[in-house]
């Protein structure tokens, strides 16, 4: 038997990663997401003046972030803890498949499943957006940083995952997300603080956490504001390198783990 | 093919669990020293926590031995490439129940390297020889223990592996189950696959080892053909009888009414008990010759 290539693992076990979420009937959340925006269009048609298609756009573009970081959160966090309650690792890493390989499948699964929720979550604000007689393509950066931000969570969530219980996992990747939204707080903070530790560990938080505020660009596109091609590009240079790291650490730790 | 080598070779493995945060410290293993070598079928015995599952998961790389070496096909087992070569079927499998049995077979033929046009047939083919070719659709959320049990060893072996690693085997199956497993381990064997499997059922193993080794609290107690560990000549009588139990070296094991068991030392015991149950006019209902077997082997080693 030939010995299969890095890439065939990855691909193979990504996609049995994504099969899981759809047989998991993880989509049904795109019904909640299209009842969602469709009926506060129409809610929001009745009650407010004017401004509904702003306010639809903020809403749809707010549901997108809310529900995919739901399922980068809660369906990344058991995605290692559940391979290895339910042994089912044990028979994969006894194949020649590497253990970086699995946390890399892993999280390319997951990503996967993310990216088809949000395509069809745009789709869906678009299709609302159309029947008010407006357009969503202004919208499309911001969805892209969004999916940028739920890659840095889902890494986050994988590495936690390899760490301990899908508790504490969700616990801490939420405490990431809130964290890496409020990280500019802590370069303002850094400057009030006399010198000494408390401002060194204030800064060394600003530059370690996820500067995920930045990547938080609803307001402009909803405003008609256009983003910058380059401002696009190093935010998703960013969020890959990040991603990259966290996925290191994750593989380092899986690397290191028994299973007794 | 391996070549002359031994497939298995465990030098001085040794493992120790460490509770949490360090404290608290059990011996999994302890400098256990193996081989196996090519074409063998190889029993890896012992009682429940004497290291079994222990040995085959360092063998996998599962766990990190703390001190000793395990070397597969004369290669160190943490290569990958090593594993392309083998098979391994865990204890009390579970499986991912979204799938169909066909779907988790072509899933775990896309890892061992099946090519794509050949993956098909051979699953047919594994599930075929499981007995589940009729179950190919059916998720295995419906499936029962004993099915499972039995893709698990589907899985371990349709991509033909030269070694074969099989732990508890017959664990949770029915009769039947067990000897098809039996019969599989022997196929194996006849086509020239090394099988390594730990077993706590003595039966299953004594039917089908080349050789055995058996293990109690992480320490080898045993090792070697089972012919050289266990005696073939007959080494007491087991006899059935009818009336009263003549006096003599006799030992009585059980009665239920007037018919007793009894222990026969020899044979001249058991001329001169025949004799003594003719003239009486007693009965004899049976007379079995017991040879050592692998269970007085396993709780003579066990016991000291």
């Amino acid at each position: 038997m030939r010995r299969p290539r890095p890439l065939d693992a990855v691909v193979a076990i990504a996609l049995n990663t994504f099969r899981e979420a759809v047989r998991d009937r993880v989509l049904y959340l795109l019904v909640a997401f299209a009842v969602l925006v469709i009926l506060s269009s129409r809610l929001l048609a009745m009650v407010t003046v004017g401004n509904e298609e702003k306010i639809v756009k903020d809403l749809g573009l707010s549901a997108i972030s809310i529900f995919g970081v739901g399922i980068a959160v809660f369906v990344g966090v058991s995605l290692v803890f559940k391979e290895i309650e339910r042994r089912t690792v044990y028979t994969l890493l006894a194949q020649p498949v590497q253990r970086w390989q699995f946390v890399l499948a892993k999280f390319a699964g997951l990503l996967a499943v993310l990216a088809v929720h949000v395509v069809l979550m745009y789709v869906t604000l678009a299709f609302a957006l159309w029947m008010r007689g407006a357009t969503a393509s202004g919208l499309a950066p911001a969805v892209w940083l969004i999916l940028v931000e739920l890659a840095i969570v889902t890494a986050f969530a994988l590495l936690f995952s390899t760490l301990t219980n899908p508790i504490l996992a969700a616990v801490w990747t939420s405490a990431v997300y809130v964290s890496g939204h409020l990280s500019w707080s802590l370069r303002l903070l850094a400057e009030r603080v006399p010198p000494g530790a408390g401002r060194w560990a204030c800064e060394a938080g600003y530059w370690i956490l996820p500067n995920l505020d930045r990547l938080d660009r609803k307001a402009e596109v909803v405003h008609g504001l256009d983003l910058p091609a380059g401002f696009i590009a190093w935010s998703t240079l960013y969020g890959a390198c990040y991603v990259a790291l966290v996925l290191a650490l994750a593989c380092l730790a899986f690397e290191r783990r028994e299973f007794r | 093919m391996s070549g002359s080598g031994p497939v298995v070779e465990l030098r001085g493995l040794t493992k120790v669990y460490r509770g949490h945060l360090g404290i608290g410290r059990s011996l999994g293993l302890d400098g256990l020293d193996l081989s196996v070598e090519p074409g063998q079928v190889f029993g890896l015995l012992g009682p429940n926590g004497a290291g079994k599952t222990t040995t085959l998961k360092l063998i996998l790389g599962l766990l990190r031995a703390d001190r000793g070496e395990v070397r597969l096909f004369g290669r160190p087992a943490s290569d990958a490439a090593v594993r392309a070569r083998l098979g391994y079927l865990p204890e009390n499998p579970y499986f991912y129940d979204y799938l169909t049995a066909e779907e988790f077979l072509d899933f775990y033929g896309r890892l061992q390297g099946i090519p794509r046009a050949e993956r098909r047939a051979r699953v047919q083919a594994s599930l075929a020889r499981v007995g589940l070719a009729e179950r190919s659709s059916t998720a295995l959320r419906k499936f029962s223990k004993g099915m499972v049990q039995r893709l698990g060893v589907a899985q371990a072996i349709q991509h033909d592996p030269e070694l074969v690693i099989l732990d508890e085997p017959m664990s949770g199956l029915d009769p039947i189950g067990r000897r098809e497993v039996r019969d599989l381990i022997l196929d194996l064997r006849r086509a020239g696959r090394t099988v390594f499997f730990s077993s706590h059922i003595l039966q299953d193993a004594e039917m089908i080892c080349d050789r055995v080794a058996i293990l109690d609290h992480g320490r080898l107690r045993a090792a070697g053909r089972l012919g050289d560990l266990i005696s073939t000549t007959v080494r007491w009588f087991e006899v059935a009888l009818r009336g009263a139990v003549p006096a003599g070296p006799l030992q009585l094991l059980s009665s239920a009414g007037d018919e007793h068991l009894v222990r026969v030392p020899d044979v001249s015991a058991l001329a001169e008990l025949l004799e003594t149950m003719r003239r009486t006019g007693g009965q004899v209902l049976s007379v079995w010759p017991r040879r050592d077997t692998l269970e007085d082997l396993f709780l003579r080693e066990i016991a000291r």
